[in-house]
């Protein structure tokens, strides 16, 4: 890595596979997305696949993505990429594709498309935004709303009798998927492991494994209306004591 | 399925479905993507035994909403990919053809109608014409071929991949159950060879090529501006490519008191209900969209000038009356309506409803 200083002041440094014309992001602050599309960056920059990668973006905040790296990118329909980046790998299998979208497209509105591309191990790599709730339309109740939780249509809370509990995604990923599919939760809480996580999974697609998912633990201070503290606090503590972070599926190393 | 060639040109018996699988491999189509609905289902079956044999590609997918955005994928990376549905399936498509409207991706869906509204029957209607070319949400920038014969279904099947990778807009094929599921003889012949050229198709994205630029494709934007720009570049684009591409057949209108107006099939009934009727010395004629959308407005408004009547006849309740009133609006002829959801019409009938005006 890189040390770049201005003023004297040690900057970040930005992953080459970022598209620096669309920084600063457009997301608000204190989002996870940027946390998750900087691991996915430092992922893609140390397996040098740039020139591989297409990159498609869902309906939600993640469509802010949709200009966001320096590669080919596509922003589809609500919960639709799945099934794009899929249809383009079907097609020409050199590519790397890469799906990312939130909760409500992977868990809800696209949720038969996760569920069929990890049955039928699809090549490709989906990377899943998970922040408890939809950002992009205000904050309306998600598929992965914590029980009692308050969102814009649950504003008394999350009635788990009414609703039902937050859907575990890679649980269910990783129950249905077959064998050499590669199925792990990070989190924004530790980019390091996230990026592991990542890395691994885009691996396991460059190996033609199978199936890869990586759920993203993540923020969304705008909606969840919490100050610095309180939303490290409810990614650290509440996220993570529902969402276990760990690797659930890895797979086998091959022998020879 | 037939053993049949498709070197130089040959003559087959065959049923629809198996007319647009081989016009697909014809066309040098990559890639199906489809998910089983009646009628359209042989295209599938015919499409993956030859798949293997040509070096073509099938995937199965969960539902139609996938099946359309598989096949959208599949198109950006400069494959030619297609994927065929009916009635409902033709509902869930819609969204995946929205797309392909806003960002001029050349998708192209063969629909063979069956009766609506809901699950309805399996077997026949001309009631997905509307949906069909106005389905998305907004202006139906699409091109859409109603076919009559098992010919036709071959050449248009084969020109809906043209027009789809030279203009980029959706294409569709409009077929219905009857010419899915009915055998009937046609030539099947390799495109190059009879002069057709194939139009080759361009990698939007996961091109691989050193120093190739990369491509940022979105179908939203952020004011009303910027979208109004985007869709009125789209119209200004449909609109020229509306005057090349408009197809339709007429004959005997010169003369003619009452225009017989069909589409599809049905136009096969009328056809030989105007032939019967002018051996009788009647003055029919007859009048036939070809491409539902664009529709040929002017060349109808031409067409029944002298005419007292127009015979609107169609398998659906009002679909392509409804077009036939726009292109004529205006004019002063009578509309004689003759509207059947769901079920066939023959010549016969056709003479008989002629035979009262």
């Amino acid at each position: 890595m890189q040390e770049l200083k201005e003023n004297n002041v040690l900057q970040p440094a930005i992953p080459r596979s970022w598209n620096e014309e669309t920084k600063p992001h457009k997301f608000c602050p204190g989002c996870g997305h940027g946390i998750i599309l900087k691991a996915l960056g430092e992922a893609i920059d140390e397996l040098g696949i740039i020139d591989q990668v297409v990159f498609g973006c869902d309906i939600g905040c993640s469509l802010l993505s949709w200009d966001f790296f320096a590669c080919d990118s596509v922003q589809t329909h609500h919960g639709r990429t799945t099934p794009t980046i899929t249809g383009m790998k079907r097609a020409n299998s050199d590519i790397v594709g890469i799906a990312y979208m939130g909760d409500g497209g992977g868990y809800a509105i696209g949720s038969q498309h996760l569920f069929n591309a990890a049955v039928r191990n699809e090549r490709i790599t989906v990377i899943l935004c998970n922040n408890c709730n939809y950002g992009m339309t205000g904050g309306q109740m998600a598929p992965t709303t914590l029980p009692g939780m308050k969102t814009e249509t649950s504003p008394y809370g999350r009635d788990v009798n009414e609703t039902g509990y937050p859907t575990k995604g890679p649980e269910m990923v990783a129950a249905v998927a077959p064998e050499g599919a590669y199925v792990a939760r990070g989190s924004i809480a530790n980019v390091r492991q996230l990026k592991g996580f990542i890395k691994k999974a885009l691996e396991n697609q460059l190996a033609g494994s199978g199936f890869s998912f990586v759920e993203c633990l993540s923020s969304c201070p705008t909606n969840w209306r919490t100050n610095a503290k309180q939303t490290w606090e409810f990614v650290e503590k509440d996220m993570a004591e529902y969402f276990k972070v760990g690797e659930l599926r890895i797979p086998q190393a091959k022998e020879g | 399925m037939a053993d049949v060639s498709l070197k130089g040109e040959q003559r087959v018996f065959m049923t629809g479905n198996e007319v647009v699988a081989w016009a697909a491999v014809a066309a040098k189509v990559d890639i199906m993507y489809g998910y089983p609905i009646t009628p359209q289902n042989e295209i599938m079956h015919y499409w993956t035994r030859l798949a293997p044999k040509y070096g073509k590609k099938f995937l199965q997918t969960e539902d139609e909403i996938s099946a359309g955005f598989t096949m959208l994928g599949g198109v950006m990376t400069g494959r030619k990919a297609f994927t065929a549905t009916a009635g409902p399936g033709n509902v869930l498509m819609q969204e995946s053809a929205g797309m392909a409207e806003m960002m001029r991706l050349p998708a192209v869906f063969v629909i063979q109608q069956r009766g609506g509204p809901s699950t309805a029957t399996v077997i026949y209607a001309q009631q997905e014409t509307t949906l069909t070319a106005f389905g998305g949400n907004g202006e139906g920038h699409r091109l859409v071929y109603s076919t009559a014969t098992h010919q036709e279904l071959f050449d248009y099947t084969i020109k809906a991949f043209n027009s789809a990778w030279t203009y980029r807009f959706p294409t569709f094929v409009l077929g219905d159950g009857y010419q899915a599921k009915m055998r009937e003889s046609l030539t099947i012949y390799e495109p190059e060879a009879k002069g057709v050229k194939l139009v080759q198709q361009q990698a939007l994205v996961g091109e691989n090529k050193p120093g190739k630029k990369f491509r940022h494709l979105r179908n939203t934007y952020n004011t009303e501006d910027e979208l109004y720009e985007v869709v009125m570049a789209n119209q200004r684009e449909w609109d020229v490519m509306a005057k090349k591409v408009v197809e339709w057949s007429a004959e005997g209108c010169e003369d003619a008191e009452v225009v017989m107006v069909t589409h599809g099939v049905v136009s096969r009934a009328a056809l030989s209900a105007y032939q019967q009727l002018r051996a009788k010395g009647k003055k029919a004629g007859f009048f036939r969209p070809i491409t539902v959308r664009p529709f040929p407005d002017q060349q109808l408004a031409d067409a029944v000038k002298g005419a007292k009547k127009v015979l609107v006849a169609e398998s659906a309740y009002g679909q392509l009356l409804k077009m036939v009133k726009e292109a004529l609006y205006g004019k002063n002829v009578e509309l004689v309506p003759m509207l059947r959801p769901g079920i066939g019409i023959t010549t016969e009938e056709l003479i008989e409803e002629y035979n009262k005006l």
